[in-house]
């Protein structure tokens, strides 16, 4: 076979291993719209299940799952906005500065089950604060730090840097330079940051097997400290712990949870967009 | 040559009132560095109360029986081996499925597709990257698994079904990494290659993928990481059998149990301080070793790239 | 804040070293004037910018780099301990080479420093704003659209928009680095002119764009080659009759 052949037929086969790594992903998507639209009405949205689950809606896991989202991304929200000022604008080239990136790499490495152990022992039984939307919230929102902090600190990063020279240079201090002419500008960023990793909280399952979710629990929780249904615990358990379950309520399930991420990444994307449309530098 | 003019001796001028510093400042900056720290507490606090809720059972359990083969609690059997074995089987299969597909579509990407191609594909792989791992699971539940079980296996929850699952998903992680590596590739080196005849394919796989190779390594390792840690996917696809396969290909054809399956099915049923629940935080311990070296290394590796800031010096 | 009077300073045995060991000073001993228009001039990389800098002490955020030597503004240690290193920024103003608008208005570009250091009547600053940009020779053009984007303007009123922004400070002396790269001729001209005017008020330091430039505008100069300097005088000696062979060479375009 002569090189040029060679070269075709390589380059061909790169293209096919593309395609086959990127079809599933439109059809797994295709697939779980299909089954799950149609077992999608309001009463699906609205009501509380009924008869072991079988029947009736999901709406107390969805309300679950959105307040948990909520009470993460207060968890999260300015810590990691706080962390990522430090890590841009402060932050030495020093020793404990490669040991704080060295501790969010691995916190972005840690297995979400560990996450749950580490919500169980801590937040639920240490701070006696029970199975509880307040610990699945802490937990999920120590779970998130690593991503907006990273996404925070490249939007900081991404902000001229002759803008601080300026600033400073007019006599502002470090921190007025930080709050006027470099988070207005990060702000968009971060903000996706945020949504993103809020998108990964809300569709996790094992952080919160033990901090949170219920098993079946029809009455929406009265306080920060109930438990509450959570939609991903939800489709795991009306999946494979309910025998006889409807499939089309499974779907129908995994469609409303894909739908809730997926929303959040496409409003992430949407400001990011914007935001590089809009800006003048 | 110093030339020196006229060097008066300075005299002390009236000051100008310097405006006072806020306090409110410096509340402010002490805050944000602890919040910088506070990532170091964080990870260590994880550890600590892992340590707290786990080391008991490193004490009040042989070494013989963690290291036996059975894994059994009832009956106070608390072997790691078949747990470990389930883990690692997983996981070598993952990576073998993922590795060759996510750094072909990285080259896909980053060397050959036009770039229409490139910004209708990047946005997809990253749709994969949200697709919560618990719809994955219950796909491979009700999909993948009778799928394989009609291509002849006695069942279709096996390790290999577990690996497909953890394949797709860790791909968004070793495409974008292997992305970024070849990306970094000097555009002299492929010029080079190319001015010298070799043909495109040549000059990728002769000079790009190895000028690229650390950061396929990281790649590599992070993708193990990712994949060794994922659970809910794999709790439902792999059977949960605790035992450890012959060794050969049919190891992969077979239900196992995994460490973080483990935990996951057994931590709501057991009695809070009781032997069994510790020995499950000790999993944990094992989990958060083998990510935290993992991640330690590949942070390294990663760290020894370029600086990061944007443009715009004066 | 008081109206500011023009300061003199002295440079004494300045010695500036990179985090990479280089020399970017090596023992400048140097006496700036009151009220003159001061020029540093050489070729690239000779220090120029770096001694520009270490007069606001912009050169703090150098990281790494070391200083020996001090420097007196009106017999006053800028490096001190207990110096208010944000007044001093606004007593010695920096206009930058390339014109670094910050996002926002017109309006908001000058009176950012103002605001900075804790200024808010509006009356005051407005009187600033029409002030500084009128000694910036900018104000006939702006004044109907200060509220727009400050960014929305050319490259010369750009420029003139940050010599305003500086001047709204009253500061008592202006650092300029390269003030007209990248400006066409009829803006560089319009800028030299109100430096003329300026330097009633101001103490002004400047590194030019050419050597040309320089031989126009400087009431006094000093060349620098490699972090040393090599000769200070008034301008027209400096320029027609150099007495080292360095400046000579220099000016006559013998190298750099």
């Amino acid at each position: 076979m002569t090189r040029q052949n060679m070269n075709k037929l390589m380059i061909g086969m790169v293209s096919l291993v593309a395609t086959i790594v990127v079809i599933p992903i439109v059809l797994v998507i295709i697939y779980v719209v299909y089954n799950g639209i149609g077992a999608i009405n309001w009463e699906f949205l609205t009501a509380a299940p009924r008869n072991g689950m079988r029947e009736g809606g999901i709406m107390p896991a969805l309300l679950g799952t959105v307040f948990l989202t909520f009470g993460t991304a207060i968890v999260s929200f300015p810590l990691a906005i706080a962390a990522a000022i430090y890590l841009a604008e402060y932050a030495g080239d020093n020793m404990l500065t490669r040991w704080v990136r060295l501790a969010i790499v691995n916190l972005a490495g840690i297995p979400s089950i560990v996450y749950g152990l580490f919500g169980l022992g801590a937040f639920v039984l240490f701070w006696n604060l029970g199975t509880s939307i307040i610990a699945g919230s802490l937990t999920l929102g120590v779970l998130t730090l690593p991503v907006v902090i990273s996404t925070a600190e490249e939007a900081i990063l991404s902000v001229p840097q002759s803008f601080r020279t300026v600033s400073l240079s007019l006599g502002a201090s470090r921190w007025q330079t930080i709050r006027h002419q470099v988070l207005p500008h990060a702000m968009p960023g971060i903000i996706t940051g945020i949504i993103l990793g809020l998108g990964r909280a809300a569709g996790e399952t094992a952080p919160i097997l033990f901090t949170v979710a219920a098993f079946y629990l029809p009455e929406l929780p009265k306080s920060i400290f109930d438990q509450t249904m959570a939609l991903p615990y939800h489709l795991y358990v009306i999946s494979t712990q309910v025998p006889d379950m409807p499939l089309s309520n499974q779907y129908g399930t995994a469609l409303v949870l894909l739908m809730i991420v997926f929303s959040m990444t496409l409003v992430a994307t949407v400001i990011r967009t914007n935001m590089r449309r809009r800006r003048e530098w | 040559m110093i030339v020196n003019m006229e060097q008066s001796a300075p005299t002390v001028a009236p000051k100008r009132k310097p405006v006072p510093r806020h306090w409110g400042e410096w509340v402010i900056e002490n805050l944000i560095q602890l919040a910088g720290v506070s990532t170091l507490i964080i990870i260590g606090l994880i550890f600590a109360f892992l340590l707290r809720e786990g080391l008991p059972a490193f004490f009040e359990i042989s070494p013989a029986t963690l290291l036996g083969v059975r894994w059994y609690p009832i009956e106070e059997m608390y072997g790691l081996l078949p747990l470990l074995a389930g883990s690692f089987i997983v996981t070598i299969g993952a990576v073998v499925i993922a590795l060759p597909l996510g750094l072909t579509t990285a080259i896909y990407l980053g060397e050959v597709a036009p770039r229409w191609q490139r910004e209708l594909l990047k946005p997809l792989i990253e749709m994969l990257a949200g697709i919560p791992s618990i719809v994955l699971g219950f796909l491979g539940w009700v999909v993948l698994a009778p799928l394989i079980q009609k291509a002849g296996a006695p069942t279709g929850l096996t390790a290999f079904t577990g690996s497909l699952i953890l394949a797709y998903m860790s791909l968004p992680t070793i495409i974008s990494i292997s992305e970024d590596a070849l990306y970094a590739v000097p555009k002299e080196y492929r010029d080079g290659a190319l001015a010298i005849g070799a043909t495109k394919w040549q000059t990728i796989w002769r000079v790009v993928v190895p000028a690229a190779r650390s950061g396929i390594v990281i790649a590599i390792m992070l993708g193990i990481g990712r994949a060794i840690g994922e659970t809910m996917a794999v709790m439902m696809v792999t059977g949960n059998a605790a035992n450890i396969p012959a060794l050969g290909i049919g190891m992969f054809f077979q239900p196992v149990r995994t460490m973080t399956a483990t935990i996951a099915a057994e931590m709501g049923e057991v009695a809070k301080g009781s032997l069994h629940y510790s020995t499950l935080f000790a999993i944990g311990i094992v989990l958060f070793l083998i990510t935290f070296s993992i991640n330690s290394i590949a942070g390294r590796l990663v760290g020894s790239q370029g600086s990061r800031r944007s443009g715009g010096q004066l | 804040m008081s109206k500011a009077v023009a300061s003199q300073i002295s440079i004494q045995d300045v010695t500036y070293t990179y985090a990479d060991g280089n020399d970017a000073l090596k023992h400048i001993s140097l006496d700036i004037r009151s009220n003159e228009l001061f020029v540093l001039f050489g070729p690239a990389r000779s220090g120029k910018s770096t001694l520009l800098r270490l007069l606001n002490r912009l050169s703090d955020l150098t990281e790494g780099a070391q200083r020996q030597g001090a420097i007196y503004i009106d017999g006053e240690d800028i490096f001190a301990r207990g110096v208010d290193v944000h007044d001093l920024r606004r007593r010695i103003s920096m206009v930058f080479a390339i014109p670094t608008p910050l996002p926002g208005s017109i309006r908001e570009n000058i009176t950012y420093g103002l605001r900075m250091a804790g200024m808010k009547e509006t009356v005051l600053l407005e009187e600033r704003v029409k002030q500084s940009l009128k000694q910036a020779a900018l104000w006939d053009e702006v004044k109907d659209r200060l509220d727009s984007s400050a960014f929305a303007l050319s490259g010369g009123q750009k420029q003139r928009l940050c010599l305003a922004r500086s001047l709204a400070l009253e500061p008592e002396v202006i650092l300029l680095d390269n003030p007209t790269s990248g400006l066409d001729p009829l803006s560089t001209a319009t800028v030299e002119e109100s430096l003329q005017e300026l330097k009633q008020s101001y103490t002004i330091i400047m590194v030019p764009h050419s050597t040309q430039q320089a031989a126009r505008v400087a009431d006094r100069a000093a060349f620098l080659l490699d972090g040393e300097l090599v000769e200070v005088g008034a301008s027209e000696q400096m320029f027609m009759n150099p007495k080292d062979k360095r400046t000579e060479d220099y000016i006559t375009g013998r190298f750099g």
